[in-house]
């Protein structure tokens, strides 16, 4: 599967969860969403070798 | 969404979010469908989403857009998503540029300044007065800003863990105003989780600056809301439940904070904008400074 993140593409293999996918890449599932083939889906959503994921992180700060 | 033990469909979430946000607006008193309201839009997700509410729950919310001229495309590039999303809607917005007003950008600011003055401080400093002065010069009956529970709840524990009386007794979802020329204003998403108003915008297809402010890498308030974040990973609703009954207590009484903590204010020598200390506001100061050192 194509992984984008924070406009940094890579190729993964699938056959695990949105959430098993953040924590690989050590990312904060409170704090990044996942939108799988164009849709926002939960992380418990099992994503597959042909998927385009996008991860979009939501923190923002510095005010 | 765990701390609501809820899961909705793309269809459901908006209206469903949009109820919660209206039973804020609603219980707190924030304003009403006679108002008219000033949005603080920044083109990030937080701000388009609370407009994008307001306009769908019929309220009278205009949008005031500040151009700071951050590089590297920033600022030109949010201004860009505002006007669209205004124009997509038929809605109102203003835009006011620091440069143009002031002759200096934000970043030329910070760098003329030259006193360790950190970029993000002075440039919630700049905001924060041309907010001020665009909603009490144009009648508003509130300024609205996107701060939502991640923001609030971040503040509380960076203000608790110093002890900073004076920003707890500060601290609420309504201000009013105490001056004749300081606006009211509301955050009517502070109950809203960081991730739900994101979810909402991607949901709705509201078109948002996905990148950060390049000043605000490594800003303090990032890692308060990290370690907010990791409490919530093991105890979902953690952060909501410090900042309701932080706020709770404030309002049955039971935390009180003394008259020190919120001092009176003066109009500025300069601008006549309320001020905490007798003299110049700390705006003027930092522009009249910056012009001696030119």
């Amino acid at each position: 599967m194509l992984v984008e993140y924070r406009g940094e593409k890579q190729d993964m293999k699938g056959g695990m969860t949105a959430r098993d996918l953040l924590l690989k890449l050590n990312l904060d599932p409170e704090a990044v969403l996942v939108v799988l083939n164009g849709k926002l889906v939960d992380d418990s959503v099992i994503l597959q070798d042909q998927d385009a994921v996008k991860l979009v992180a939501v923190v923002s700060g510095g005010h | 969404m765990r701390r609501h033990k809820l899961a909705l469909c793309a269809d459901c979430y908006p209206p469903w979010f949009q109820g919660q946000v209206d039973k804020t607006i609603r219980r707190l008193q924030m304003f009403g469908k006679d108002d008219r309201i000033l949005v603080a839009v920044s083109g990030g997700k937080d701000s388009l989403t609370l407009w994008d509410v307001l306009l769908e729950l019929g309220y009278q919310a205009e949008g005031l857009y500040i151009q700071l001229g951050i590089g590297g495309d920033y600022s030109a590039e949010s201004q860009r998503r505002v006007a669209a999303f205004a124009e997509a809607r038929g809605a109102v917005h203003h835009t006011v540029s620091v440069r143009d007003a002031y002759g200096l950008s934000v970043p030329e600011l910070a760098q003329q300044r030259r006193r360790g003055h950190k970029v993000c401080s002075l440039c919630g400093l700049v905001k924060r007065y041309i907010m001020n002065r665009f909603a009490c010069e144009g009648g508003y009956a509130a300024l609205a800003t996107g701060h939502n529970l991640d923001d609030e709840a971040a503040v509380l524990m960076q203000n608790a863990l110093h002890w900073e009386a004076g920003y707890l007794a500060r601290q609420s979802p309504v201000l009013p105003s105490t001056h004749p020329n300081l606006a009211r204003k509301v955050k009517p998403l502070c109950f809203i989780y960081e991730r739900e108003s994101a979810a909402y915008a991607l949901v709705r297809g509201v078109d948002y600056i996905y990148d950060e402010c390049p000043y605000a890498v490594g800003a303090t308030t990032l890692f308060y809301k990290e370690l907010l974040n990791r409490l919530e990973r093991t105890s979902p609703g953690a952060k909501a439940q410090f900042y309701r009954q932080f706020i709770r207590a404030k309002d049955s009484g039971a935390i009180q904070f003394s008259e020190a903590a919120r001092p009176p204010l003066h109009d500025c020598d300069a601008c006549g904008q309320p001020t905490s200390a007798p003299g110049m506001c700390a705006f003027c100061r930092l522009w009249h400074l910056g012009e001696e050192g030119r």
